[in-house]
């Protein structure tokens, strides 16, 4: 079995064992990167030379009988974590030139941690899509089949992980940019409580919904990942203070007697049949590991959409009013004075779906309107997140599906933006309520597709998500296919 | 899914132009809202962003589509219930005021587009 294919854990035990080294296991990672790259393209920018002086390091703390679970695990990063002295470009025209001077918190947390960086991935630009077509690099590949999206917006991550271009990857969630594509790319993602994994250095799309969070190949490796990431943060001022458990303690403790709710506004017209399916016997699985499935009703479910597309449009408006062309990253040449070197930087430096967003979010958010958009959507959101609260009263958590279909073909769904807007559906809940999910793969469909199912549970109960993906995956012992690359 | 797609078309009504926005209108009825192309013009000024006339047409058209799907937000009694902005609570995240390191000169000027003596340059601002 060659050593890209093999899990964090398992490659753990290689290197403790000394049957390999940090040096090898990038060696074979780039290997792979060379093999298949030019069909998934899940990569902007690639980082061998400081990969290999990571891996060498790694080596010599493995040596000394130091280092943890990651040193000498090469990690893949979504192109929107700053990192020192490396291209940052979120995907856009308007950070192509970007070179940050410090690194985010979570790039720090890894580094000591010993991880090898192969390299920043292909996203959304700024992070707004569900497919990485808007991309100013170009839409990355499904692995499962190269005709077909990753999901988005964190889909190089997605799909770097899936063909083993990394052993795992660290991507941004704010209306489901890591469920979805863990879902479409056949492996694990979280979405972290709001507030658990420090923001500092990621680059800013709407305050109050981003999350950094995992994507690796089980369930195992994001409770590895996450006690890396997870942590109180004191230069991001919405980092929470709760104590970090070792999340590793919650595998394998099974699910006898917990309760878990089914959503009803979930399984509704427009969920692809092989996906309902797929989902449906995720329940049977979980019944037969010993919890006793209910149904719940999360009644706001129909008014997220328009909540999130009112509140992220307008809190990205106002993040992304810092590119204007005068510190860093594009600048239109020859303007006529300061305003119009404002207009045309930003409208030859965002793509047209950036723009679709800063101009819905303005608009949101400006005198006279403000009340009647923003407010009522913060009001409403108070709801969708109450709904959530009164079901974990009497629920362990909750199961749902994590998109309504399998990947779909590239170009597909890109002129209709309210058809991409449905493929959240599932995720978006979660970041307006600020509670934790997870997606784990739950199945194929008839032309192979991954299909994955979502468990959600209350705001800083990663430990108890951790513990039924962990139950449910052993239990369902869904057949390991390999992308046919 | 059919039941949250947009399903009401509306006339564009006089109220909607440039002057009430401008008025700071208090109290607007979802229902007639369609953002006119005067008005999208004016809501890319505050963006600082410019757009060519098919584009204007087409972004006017596709900012309707999602606002009148946005209207659905008045079906729902919200009389009494506090805004959410931050699902976790969090208050009042403050630090003593010491003097710490910041990012040297050289540093902060690198990524510029353009940077001369020390400093960021840029056309002109006054005239």
């Amino acid at each position: 079995m060659e050593l890209y294919r093999l899990t964090i854990h398992e490659l753990n035990e290689k290197l403790r064992a000394k049957e390999t080294s940090a040096e090898e296991i990038t060696a074979a990672a780039f290997a792979r990167i060379d093999a298949v790259e030019k069909d998934v393209r899940a990569y902007i920018t690639l980082m061998k030379e400081t990969a290999f002086a990571e891996a060498k390091q790694a080596d010599a703390t493995l040596k000394r009988g130091e280092g943890g679970p990651l040193t000498g695990i090469p990690i893949a990063l979504k192109d929107i974590a700053c990192t020192r002295g490396t291209l940052t470009t979120c995907g856009s025209r308007m950070l192509s030139s970007f070179i940050p001077p410090y690194d985010a918190t979570v790039i720090e947390k890894l580094r000591a941690a010993g991880a090898v960086f192969t390299g920043k991935t292909n996203m959304d630009e700024f992070a707004m899509g569900s497919s990485t077509e808007t991309s100013f690099y170009g839409a990355s590949r499904n692995p499962w089949d190269l005709e077909r999206i990753p999901g988005g917006s964190s889909g190089g991550s997605a799909a770097a992980v899936a063909a083993d271009e990394c052993i795992a990857a660290i991507g941004s969630d704010t209306g489901g940019s890591i469920r979805p594509p863990a879902a479409l790319c056949g492996i694990v993602g979280m979405k972290p409580t709001y507030g658990r994994v420090s923001r500092f250095g990621l680059i800013a799309f709407a305050s109050s919904l981003d999350q950094i969070g995992p994507f690796t190949k089980d369930v195992e490796d994001c409770a590895i990942m996450m006690n890396v990431l997870a942590g109180y943060d004191n230069r991001d001022s919405t980092s929470a203070a709760e104590e970090v458990p070792d999340y590793r303690q919650f595998l394998g403790k099974g699910i006898e007697g917990w309760t878990v709710g089914i959503p009803q506004e979930y399984f509704v017209g427009g969920l692809a049949p092989e996906v309902e399916r797929a989902v449906r016997q995720a329940v049977k699985t979980v019944e037969s590991a010993g919890a006793r499935c209910v149904d719940v009703s999360l009644p706001h479910t129909e008014y997220c959409l328009a909540v999130y597309y009112i509140v992220a449009p307008a809190e990205a408006s106002s993040n992304l009013a810092r590119y204007d062309g005068v510190k860093y990253g594009f600048r239109s040449p020859e303007s006529r004075d300061l305003l119009d070197m404002y207009k045309k930087t930003r409208s030859a430096g965002f793509g047209a779906e950036v723009k679709r967003r800063i101009m819905i979010g303005t608009y949101a958010l400006s005198s006279g309107y403000y009340d009647a958009y923003y407010k009522k959507a913060s009001q409403v959101r108070s709801l969708i997140k109450r709904d959530f609260d009164e079901a974990f009263k009497t629920c362990d958590a909750l199961l749902t599906p994590t998109t309504p279909t399998p990947a779909f073909c590239i170009g597909e769904k890109t002129d209709d933006p309210m058809q991409m807007y449905l493929s959240d559906l599932f995720t978006i809940s979660t970041n307006l309520a600020g509670i934790p999910g997870i997606s784990v793969p739950c199945g194929y469909s008839a032309s192979g597709l991954p299909i994955g199912v979502q468990f959600l549970a209350g705001h800083f109960q990663e430990g108890r998500l951790l513990q039924i993906a962990s139950a449910y995956e052993k239990h369902a012992n869904i057949e390991k296919r390999r992308p046919n690359l | 899914m059919k039941a949250i797609l947009p399903q009401r078309h509306f006339k564009g009504t006089p109220a909607c132009t440039l002057a009430a926005v401008e008025l700071k209108i208090g109290v607007i009825s979802l229902e007639n809202i369609k953002i006119s192309k005067d008005q999208v013009a004016w809501v890319a000024h505050l963006a600082r962003l410019e757009f060519k006339e098919e584009e204007t047409e087409k972004f006017t058209t596709q900012m309707n589509d999602i606002l009148s799907y946005m209207d659905k937000l008045s079906e729902v009694e919200t009389a009494g219930v506090e805004p959410l902005a931050n699902a976790t609570l969090r208050k009042n995240a403050f630090r003593t005021d010491d003097v710490k390191d910041s990012l040297p000169p050289e540093q902060a000027l690198a990524n510029a587009p353009e940077a001369r003596g020390g400093f960021f340059q840029v056309p002109k601002v006054i005239e």
